[in-house]
């Protein structure tokens, strides 16, 4: 008996990786009016926050915060030539943004932000994140962390890692007016995981209970931060009746992933591409690839493969260690689909510093792809290693995201300039 | 403040020596500049030996573990897992050694019988196939945190008192006598002074710097020894390869993990005692030459301990020369009358160790009381019980208890665990208290080394209104700093996809790093 021949689809771009990156360049492909297939494991998506940064950190050494995150992205790219953004316009940059909030709009999730300058939210241990593009949900904390007026933070009993007595302490050092207080989760189910607590605040009547359980709680005070479990698939609707409810602004608080903050956006993400028509294999990797004269032919599957995908272009959006894009070995990374070459410290004794939150950051962040100025992963021989073939996000060698507070800029914009490059060509 | 006895060094000596001393009846304080076990007690295998690892270097070292691991059994069985061990040699080793090692074992008087192979190879699968000999003996593994914690608490329960995160910082002499001691709290840097009738100096790898505020010169030596834990349990028993003793021949069981180790390398200050890349590499290499799946096994940490070994030893030997055997320094000698050194030694002998250096503390005093520590049963101690892997989940199971959340879901330790470590531990300083209570139980120590549990301890911490202000972005920030002390060695594979996303979350969500104003994690490290 032989096996059936898997099904084979023919696209313009293979996307791979579900993670932020891949999800940017599969949104803006289909902006662009290819054809697009998608396949990946769940991705980093799910840890997500929700916020977009662009970059707030330069150098990390100095671990000086700047205001103004363009003025950043000048000093880094005179300062660190080989930093992926050295190789974007700041209209590019602008453009990325500006196409995926719409996107995440068009899909239900709205995204706020100061013209050219970082906003401002509150994180679950008290401390103030500075990022560009932030939820709806989350959005008044930007204002009242700017004004401090008398707030309320609220969190849940049996909600373990949620403490609003930490946060009203810890955020108290800049904004003394936070008071704090604990509620039974509405509903009569006692709040344990987020994704249950958020669905259950998708119905009326557990707001208004809420709202009635908290109403002793708000004289004198001007706004209430909550975990970040206001709705999952209707977090527009959620956020505006609580807000009504409760008669005055209400904004979430990340909590710690794996949060309902990554599912919001992988969950309106996956509904999106299917229905805009995206061959899409979620769950599944791309176990084998062949160059061919014109693009790749890709077997997906998960154990076996299960569909053969003809691509024009491909792009490799598959991130870092935790992502699976690369494999750190005891004796050096690989890149795990294509076996591209990786830039990476000499030895493993340069990988890391002797301090976790040593400011300098680790050897082996900046470790990655080196591409051409198209975004074009280079081979061995130092050219581009295939004609069609593109590398994005986390992925790309040069950059330390989570210190420089780059990681989400980084994939939009290198998805945008990814995409932009490919449909040029045609 | 007054005592009689100012024991200096929290380690196990230190403790065994405030057992000791409280159960002759004599008042005593116990200090340590951080907190149980910070050096040499805290940095080792856990290996109750049976004295065979010694019958060809050190006969009299030999005999003396025999016979305190037998004393130990029985006075504290519950810090001891009796798993028998085996030596073992592979094609390659030495043969002349292999042949001498029975009569040796005789002559210490230590039971050592042969098996074959095969038996040996049934008994514990995961042994090379290239085993040559194999002798089964008495080795077992102690917990060395529940050890001192019980040895401590016994003597709280008979009046001595544990002063953690406090440094001694001078001595007030006068007319060859101490008078007092300067204490410094490491919470807010006030000192104060403790009057004394005598100080014994069980400072370890540190008893140098301690005797120099007397005045009298201690000679030590250090030496490092790296070791790695393995996420499961590797062998039931004790695993030590059957040849002259080298780097990465002993393979311990304690509890669910096994312990690798260990290298000898010789470092300049005990202070600047870390585990490096190269020795896990050695370590791996040679730990799978008996028993090979050592090489693809998942390690969870690396960690390392500073032997102080007394007296110099020539240049060119290797410091295993030097006597593993403990030093009992009368300062008489130098001067000072009511001082005394106590160093070396191994945790094995910790007992006897503070049973000579009491007796002269004693002699000194002129009190004539007997010692009561290889007789008087050690009952386990509240505070020093949430160690011991699995006994928080059995706990948790057994108590059905829904508000009672589980806050370390790696080692499945609850709300109630944390909240009686708190009330039984002494008040620690701002910005140690997740340190301690990672100390006294087994929260950071699963696969995910504190980057969850940290952040859900820390809240409950707020939650208890144990921790105030912006402490907890300190106490994060150490704990995790202390755990990636053990990581950073073992980063490749899955640990190291481990820690991008713990800085993810970190560094890139919380910006922990920017957290300004304590940078005292980086003189304490």
């Amino acid at each position: 008996m032989t096996a059936p021949t898997p099904p084979r689809h023919d696209v313009d771009l293979l996307v791979i990786g579900t993670g932020l990156a891949g999800m940017a360049a599969a949104a803006m492909a289909i902006r662009r009016g290819l054809s697009v297939a998608l396949a990946g494991a769940p991705g980093e998506s799910l840890f997500a926050s929700g916020l977009l940064d662009l970059l707030a950190v330069h150098p990390i050494k100095d671990r000086r915060l700047w205001d103004d995150p363009f003025a950043a992205l000048t000093a880094l790219a005179a300062d660190e030539p080989d930093h992926p953004y050295a190789k974007l316009s700041r209209p590019d940059i602008e453009a990325a943004f500006a196409a995926f909030t719409a996107f995440l709009g068009e899909i239900g999730l709205d995204y706020h932000g100061h013209d050219g300058k970082n906003a401002m939210v509150l994180t679950p241990v008290g401390t103030v994140k500075h990022t560009y593009r932030v939820p709806a949900g989350m959005w008044a904390a930007d204002h009242g962390i700017r004004r401090t007026p008398p707030a309320l933070i609220v969190d849940f009993e049996g909600f373990k890692g949620f403490s609003s007595a930490q946060i009203a302490q810890t955020a108290g050092v800049f904004w003394p007016g936070l008071a704090h207080v604990r509620l039974p989760f509405p509903g009569g189910r006692p709040a344990l995981y987020p994704e249950p607590m958020a669905l259950a605040l998708e119905s009326q009547k557990n707001r208004e209970e809420l709202a009635r359980a908290l109403s002793p709680h708000l004289r004198g005070r001007e706004m209430v931060g909550f975990p970040a479990v206001l709705g999952i698939y209707r977090t527009r609707e959620t956020l505006a009746a609580l807000t009504g409810l409760l008669g005055m602004p209400v904004f979430e608080i990340p909590t710690i992933p794996p949060a309902v903050t990554g599912l919001r956006m992988k969950a309106a993400f996956e509904e999106a591409m299917v229905r805009m028509g995206v061959a899409t294999f979620f769950q599944k990797l791309v176990l084998g690839v062949r160059a061919e004269s014109g693009g790749f032919a890709c077997d997906v599957g998960w154990n076996a493969p299960e569909a053969e995908v003809r691509a024009r272009g491909a792009i490799l959006a598959t991130g870092r260690f935790f992502g699976k894009g690369l494999v750190p070995h005891r004796k050096g990374v690989i890149e795990s689909v294509f076996g591209l070459p990786v830039v990476q410290p000499a030895s493993r004794s340069a990988w890391h510093g002797e301090h976790m939150f040593d400011p300098a950051g680790h050897g082996i962040n900046r470790a990655g792809l080196a591409t051409d100025s198209r975004f074009r992963p280079l081979g061995s021989d130092g050219q581009a290693a295939f004609d069609s073939l593109y590398a994005v996000g986390s992925i790309l060698a040069g950059h330390d995201w989570t210190r420089q507070k780059c990681g989400a800029g980084l994939a939009l914009a290198t998805s945008y300039a990814a995409v932009e490059d490919f449909a040029g060509r045609r | 403040m007054r005592t009689t006895v100012l024991i200096i060094g929290g380690g196990v000596t230190g403790a065994g020596l405030a057992r000791d001393l409280a159960l002759r009846g004599v008042a005593c304080v116990l200090v340590d500049k951080q907190d149980v076990n910070a050096g040499a007690s805290g940095g080792n295998h856990g290996l109750l030996h049976s004295g065979a690892r010694y019958v060809g270097s050190d006969p009299l070292a030999a005999r003396e573990c025999r016979e305190e691991g037998e004393i130990l059994r029985r006075i504290a069985p519950h810090c001891v897992e009796d798993t028998g061990g085996l030596f073992v040699a592979v094609s390659g080793d030495d043969e002349a050694y292999v042949a001498d090692f029975p009569d040796l074992c005789a002559k210490s008087g230590i039971a050592a019988s042969r098996l074959d192979a095969k038996t040996a190879r049934d008994m514990e699968p995961a042994l090379s196939d290239r085993l040559i000999a194999a002798y089964a003996v008495a080795d077992a593994s102690v917990d060395p945190f529940k050890l001192s914690l019980d040895n401590i608490g016994q003597a709280m329960a008979h009046g001595a008192r544990f002063l953690p995160w406090t440094q001694v910082v001078g001595f007030r002499l006068n007319a060859g006598r101490i008078r007092a001691a300067t204490l410094r709290d490491a919470a807010n840097g006030r000192e104060y002074e403790l009057e004394v009738s005598l100080v014994i100096n069980a400072a370890g790898a540190w008893a140098g710097r301690v005797a120099a505020l007397a005045g009298p010169h201690v000679d030590l030596v250090f030496s490092k020894g790296t070791l790695l834990v393995t996420q499961s349990r590797i062998t039931d028993r004790v695993i030590n390869r059957l040849r002259p003793a080298t780097d990465a021949d002993i393979l311990v069981p304690g509890g669910t993990v096994s312990i690798l180790g260990t290298t000898s390398v010789r470092i300049p200050d005990p202070d600047d005692c870390r585990p490096t890349i190269a020795e896990v590499d050695q370590i791996i290499d040679e730990g799978a030459a008996m028993v090979p799946e050592l090489n693809a096994t998942r390690y969870i940490r690396a960690y390392s301990g500073v032997r102080p070994l007394f007296g110099k030893t020539s240049a060119g030997s290797g410091d295993r020369a030097v006597s593993r055997g403990f030093a009992l320094l009368d300062h008489a000698r130098d001067g000072v009358e009511n001082f005394v050194t106590i160093t070396g030694g191994k945790l094995t002998t910790y007992r006897l160790m503070a049973e000579k250096a009491a007796d002269l503390v004693c002699a000194k005093l002129g009190v004539d009381a007997p010692c009561l520590t290889a007789t008087t049963v050690m009952p386990p101690y509240a505070g020093g019980r949430w160690t011991e892997p699995g006994l928080a989940p059995k706990k948790w199971l057994k108590a059905t208890d829904p508000t009672d959340a589980i806050l370390c879901e790696c080692e499945m330790v609850s709300k109630s665990v944390v909240d009686d470590i708190v009330r039984t531990m002494p008040a620690a300083s701002p910005g140690t208290t997740l340190l301690s209570i990672g100390l006294r139980s087994r929260i950071g120590k699963g696969p995910c080394q504190g980057g969850f549990c940290s952040l859900r301890v820390a809240a409950h911490l707020y939650d208890t209104e144990v921790v105030r202000g912006d402490q907890g972005l300190c106490e994060i920030r150490r704990f995790l700093d202390e755990r990636w002390r053990g990581v950073h060695p073992i980063l490749f594979d899955f640990p190291l996809m481990q820690a991008e996303f713990q800085e993810a979350v970190h560094c890139g969500l919380f910006g922990l790093e920017l957290v300004p104003g304590d940078e005292t994690w980086k003189e304490d490290a």
